[in-house]
């Protein structure tokens, strides 16, 4: 359940750049999370709606956009999607490739007032 | 107040939240204000939007990066550990420790979530060691690492092994500062591992297969779990091993000597870099000093 320490993060850092910024309430964030990476979103979810309270992202909701999973696969020498960590290369059935994309924890932006 | 980082801690703790007090609903989004989660401009002229782009570990990646250069800075390498529980871990530790510590100095870090079992075990064994509790946390994480590093002296020149929480899924995003993650699983365990817990596969330098000496006992098919394993991650260095009968211990000793040597090899990189900044200052900088002045 490492969720909440990822919910813990993501309220310091959008309280406090709320703060430094003079706003008194932050109404919406935008994450960016890779499809492949190691975070279950029902938990996440659940874990910001139990730390944002008593913050001035308290009626702040939570909008999770999914990025691709993409590998450079070595031996096709071209950019393909990966759905798992453990897929083969769509085109060749290989295995040596390496995660361009789809891992992503990232905050992008958030509406405030 | 911790002096390094301005966190409320005197200890490394890590902070668990009661989710009791969450009143556990789900905000439903209105008809109109429904846009598939992509991002929008707003008419509302009282709002706005803050564009922040930040990776939502970065606070840890900030903590793992000093801990990294300070590792860099007294040769340490520093190898952490993250298994199932059970998986063979402490036993493995206090045997490879033993092992190594004529040749140089090593250091334990242990996280468990209670008891000071695993630390305990490890100094009896005559190695220093430190135990972490995370409470109701389920990782290690870099700044409860370097609060640990008040309290353990480093083994400078040496190896630092950090015992993760016995967990295969939430270390795997926690940069320690270690220079690689080693996974551990034992043959008593299934062959799928790999595939059930890909991100922790990915995520590991090298694997060691545990408990080998059980093979004949147990339903397991080794190559079936190094193809799993290298379908995760091609580039997984893997070694198999047991602690209890010392098979194949030797190859494992390597690779930890090899990591040390390199470790060394880039302090003394570094050292060597100071030191031609320190004297270029000398001569550009004004350095010569008449004698009259003196």
């Amino acid at each position: 359940m490492h969720e909440f320490s990822l919910g813990e993060s993501i309220i310091e850092t959008i309280t406090s750049q709320a703060r430094q910024q003079g706003f008194h309430h932050i109404r919406r964030v935008w994450l960016e999370i890779g499809a492949l990476a190691n975070v279950e979103l029902e938990a996440l979810r659940f874990a910001f709606e139990a730390v944002r309270e008593n913050t001035v992202a308290a009626q702040a909701e939570l909008e999770i956009i999914t990025l691709p999973g993409r590998a450079w696969c070595l031996d096709c020498a071209q950019s393909v999607e990966i759905n798992q960590l453990f897929d083969p290369c769509p085109r060749c059935g290989g295995y040596q490739w390496r995660l361009t994309g789809g891992n992503e924890l990232r905050i992008k932006e958030m509406e405030v007032d | 107040m911790c002096a390094n980082c301005g966190c409320g801690e005197t200890e490394a703790v890590i902070h668990s939240h009661d989710p009791d007090h969450d009143q556990g609903h789900r905000h439903e989004h209105p008809a109109d204000h429904h846009h598939d989660g992509l991002p929008h401009s707003h008419t509302h002229d009282e709002k706005r939007r803050v564009s922040l782009e930040q990776d939502i570990l970065a606070k840890n990646a900030g903590f793992a990066a000093s801990n990294r250069h300070l590792f860099l800075e007294l040769g340490v390498f520093v190898l952490n550990l993250v298994s199932s529980p059970g998986s063979g871990k402490t036993s493995l530790l206090i045997r490879t420790a033993q092992l190594l510590r004529d040749e140089f100095p090593v250091a334990v870090i242990s996280g468990d979530q209670q008891t000071a079992n695993d630390a305990e075990r490890i100094k009896a064994a005559g190695v220093p060691a430190l135990q972490i509790n995370t409470g109701k946390g389920c990782h290690l994480d870099a700044h409860g690492i370097g609060h640990a590093l008040e309290r353990l002296p480093l083994p400078k020149g040496g190896v630092l092994f950090i015992e993760n929480v016995g967990n295969l899924v939430c270390p795997a995003d926690f940069d320690l500062g270690e220079a690689a993650k080693v996974v551990i699983l034992s043959v008593t365990e299934g062959e799928d591992k790999p595939l059930k817990y890909p991100n922790m596969f990915a995520a590991a330098k090298l694997m060691l297969l545990n408990k080998t000496d059980l093979l004949p006992h147990v339903d397991f098919d080794v190559a079936q779990c190094l193809d799993n394993a290298r379908r995760v991650n091609h580039q997984l260095d893997i070694l198999q091993l047991s602690a209890r009968s010392g098979e194949g211990l030797e190859a494992w000793l390597d690779w930890v000597r090899q990591g040390r040597h390199a470790a060394l090899a880039a302090q003394i990189d570094q050292l060597e870099t100071e030191l031609a900044a320190a004297r270029a200052h000398l001569i550009h900088g004004g350095g010569t000093i008449r004698r009259s002045v003196i």
